[in-house]
């Protein structure tokens, strides 16, 4: 799960990772008197967003005094910002996060993120701040420092000093720095973060450390002993067919294409998505609908399915392990009830209780078109939509 | 042969009163596996289908004999549920449960270091060596003895590559499913080891997805070790990069993960790769009539 840069903010703040002072802006109106409470000299306005890229974007502008704020708060709320995150149609500016500025000496890279070969945590740090670390390790990869992180005994002092030496901190703040370093990794590890991603950390001319921007993912497995950052949750931030989909535990992912697709499983979704684009078709969305799936809950999928106007027809493949067949055959065709069936449906069943599966399709006396293996059904489906 | 498991492999299932545990646990006993024992908190003393139910996996372990253990206990529990069975010293842990959060995998990894159980999965469909033990979720039926071995992250991939062997005609040696998360028990590589040090193993199928460098090092893996012909498929190779599709682990980040880097990989380390998920079958028979083996592995 994402959330906002000053959400992210606020909870390494209650951890002891020094970040600016700011408060978060909804109106313009808001945003002046933020920038009025903070008081300082010079003022940042930026825009919340869950993507990168935002300054260069013009997202993010500097404010002199309260008129400029408000200028800059009143260009950048409402305004799409398209970067290379938010695809080309590009994300509304919704809240904007005012901040205190301050006076960077310099600025680096600190992150923490899953290893997936050692399995453990890592650090990584780089002098090369503000820059998309993807791009520093395409280039400079030697400008990059990692540690891996026991989980015994979490992030070391002796580590985190490593890692500030090899970054070239001044010296006087690498006390700071390895303080600021073990504080994230507290918060990464107490909040079962994905990603915890300092770009920049900067050191400033008072002689401070502090997190300039703040990216912190979730792992959404997690979630359950975690309600406070669920209630960071930002529902306008996501598609509406992707809300509908998690409330039912379904994992759904909107593509752009016309063949909507129903599976069990990850990996044979994603292959039904290939193997229909291999016949020159174009999925309309991912969907697994997981393993412990009842009718009712594959009833909802087939809902969103068809709520999906650019939905010519729809593919149900399905291969039964811990998934029955007679489930799914007894969702689609109550979802087929409830909402009428105005698009070709095929349907590929087999694995465990097909059999049934099978019966149940063929007495609801529904119109679909069943298929005896994937490659058939998504040929079907492909000229079944033209 | 087979890796792994086989047919005296004595089964404890942690989680067994549950309904999926439960209906599971009847299509494996149906299916000849040797269930010896389950194991609820709580519930010990009771029996169910027949199999003797313990409060704890130690308990089971001594009163059974039991070498090894399929979990199905609920995500917030599982992480808990393999280390117990570490504890108990089991073989195998066979770990079905999904979304468990990836800390405490990590840490689950971290305890299991020198220690001597082998764990598969989490998120995954389990292992079978057909005709002789199924632990897990697959189907039975699909099934049929003989001699390619297939490993796959994908539970459902893995059934499809299975079926489509069984109707050619191609029998399996064991199928292990090493499941979707990003910090699992066994990789690639382990099982590709297994696999070519079982002399009824004459050649492997193995099925990856986006997400990660695990495919490319079991690749050059397979280059510089394995001297039986090994096949493969990527999933997702029209996957929208930054999304996780379904499976915690597949996620194509900063450029990395893709399913073209993959096939890149396994073609240049001498593994074909199908083209689509419907030719995985028909992709290593060519391999085999390649090598000479088609004969030796074709079973019915």
């Amino acid at each position: 799960m994402n959330i906002h840069e000053y959400q992210g903010k606020e909870i390494l703040r209650k951890y002891g990772v020094s970040v600016p002072n700011g408060r978060v802006a909804f109106t313009v109106d808001e945003a002046v008197e933020a920038a009025k409470e903070l008081g300082s000299e010079v003022v940042v306005v930026k825009a919340q967003i869950h993507a990168g890229g935002r300054g260069k974007a013009g997202g993010v502008k500097v404010a002199k005094n309260l008129d400029e704020a408000r200028t800059y708060a009143e260009e950048i709320l409402g305004k799409t910002l398209v970067t290379h995150q938010t695809g080309p149609e590009g994300k509304e500016v919704k809240r904007l996060l005012i901040e205190e500025g301050c006076d960077i000496k310099k600025e680096y890279y600190v992150g923490l993120v899953l290893d997936r070969v050692t399995s453990r945590v890592v650090l990584m740090a780089s002098e090369e701040g503000g820059t998309e670390i993807e791009e520093v390790a395409d280039k400079t990869p030697e400008k990059i420092f990692k540690e891996e992180i026991d989980p015994v005994v979490g992030l070391t002092g002796y580590q985190a000093r490593r890692i500030a030496f090899s970054i070239n901190i001044p010296k006087e703040l690498i006390n700071k720095t390895v303080k600021f370093m073990t504080s994230l990794y507290t918060a990464f590890i107490e909040k079962d973060c994905s990603i915890a991603e300092i770009n920049p950390l900067v050191v400033t001319g008072d002689g401070n450390v502090m997190a300039l921007d703040a990216k912190l993912n979730f792992d959404s497995n997690a979630l359950y002993r975690h309600k406070d950052i669920l209630e960071y949750r930002d529902l306008e931030e996501e598609d509406a067919k992707e809300i509908e989909a998690s409330k039912y535990d379904l994992s759904y992912i909107s593509l752009d294409g016309n063949i909507g697709c129903m599976v069990n499983g990850a990996g044979l979704a994603m292959a039904t998505m290939d193997i229909i684009k291999h016949y020159s078709g174009d999925p309309a969305n991912f969907l697994d609908v997981g393993g412990g799936a009842t009718a009712e809950k594959v009833t909802e999928a087939f809902k969103i399915i068809l709520s999906d106007a650019k939905v010519k027809g729809i593919f149900v493949n399905i291969f039964g392990g811990i998934m029955k067949c007679d489930i799914i055959a007894e969702g689609v065709v109550e979802a087929a009830k409830q909402l009428g069936l105005q698009v070709p449906l095929v349907v590929r069943l087999e694995g465990t209780n097909v059999d049934l599966g099978k019966k149940i399709l063929r007495e609801s006396g529904l119109n679909i078109t069943p298929a005896e293996s994937m490659a058939d059904g998504a040929q079907k489906i492909v000229e079944l939509v033209g | 042969m087979s890796v792994f498991i086989n047919k005296d492999t004595k089964v404890i299932v942690q989680g067994i009163t549950g309904s999926t545990a439960l209906f599971h646990t009847k299509q494996m006993l149906e299916y000849g596996t040797k269930i010896v024992a389950g194991v609820t908190p709580g519930k010990g003393g009771t029996e169910v289908e027949g199999v003797p139910v313990y409060n704890t996996v130690s308990e089971a372990t001594k009163a059974t004999g039991a070498n090894a253990s399929v979990i199905y206990v609920p995500a917030p529990f599982a992480a808990d549920a393999i280390l117990e069975a570490v504890d108990a010293e089991l073989d195998m842990a066979i770990c079905i449960t999904e979304h468990i959060p990836v800390l405490d995998m990590v840490k689950v990894k971290r305890y299991m270091e020198g220690k001597q159980t082998r764990l598969i999965g989490p998120n995954c469909p389990g292992v079978i060596t057909p005709d002789e033990c199924k632990i897990g979720i697959m189907p039975g039926y699909i099934h049929t003895k003989g001699h390619v071995g297939v490993v796959s992250r994908s539970g459902t991939l893995t059934y499809e590559a299975v079926h489509q062997l069984s109707q050619e005609g191609i029998g399996q040696s064991t199928a292990v499913g090493i499941g979707g998360d990003p910090v699992n028990g066994t990789d690639f590589i382990d099982v590709l080891k297994a696999f070519n040090e079982d002399p009824e193993t004459y050649a492997v199928i193995m099925i990856g997805e986006i997400g990660g460098t695990a495919e490319e090092e079991a690749a050059e893996w397979v280059k510089a070790n394995m001297t039986k012909p090994v096949v493969g498929f990527i999933g997702g190779r029209t996957a929208p990069p930054g999304k996780r599709m379904g499976h915690a682990g597949a996620i194509i980040s900063g450029g990395k993960g893709t399913a073209d880097e993959k096939i890149r990989v396994m073609n240049e380390c001498g593994i074909k790769v199908a083209d689509t998920p419907s030719v995985m079958g028909v992709t290593l028979i060519s391999a085999l009539k390649e090598n000479g083996i088609y004969d030796k592995c074709k079973t019915h």
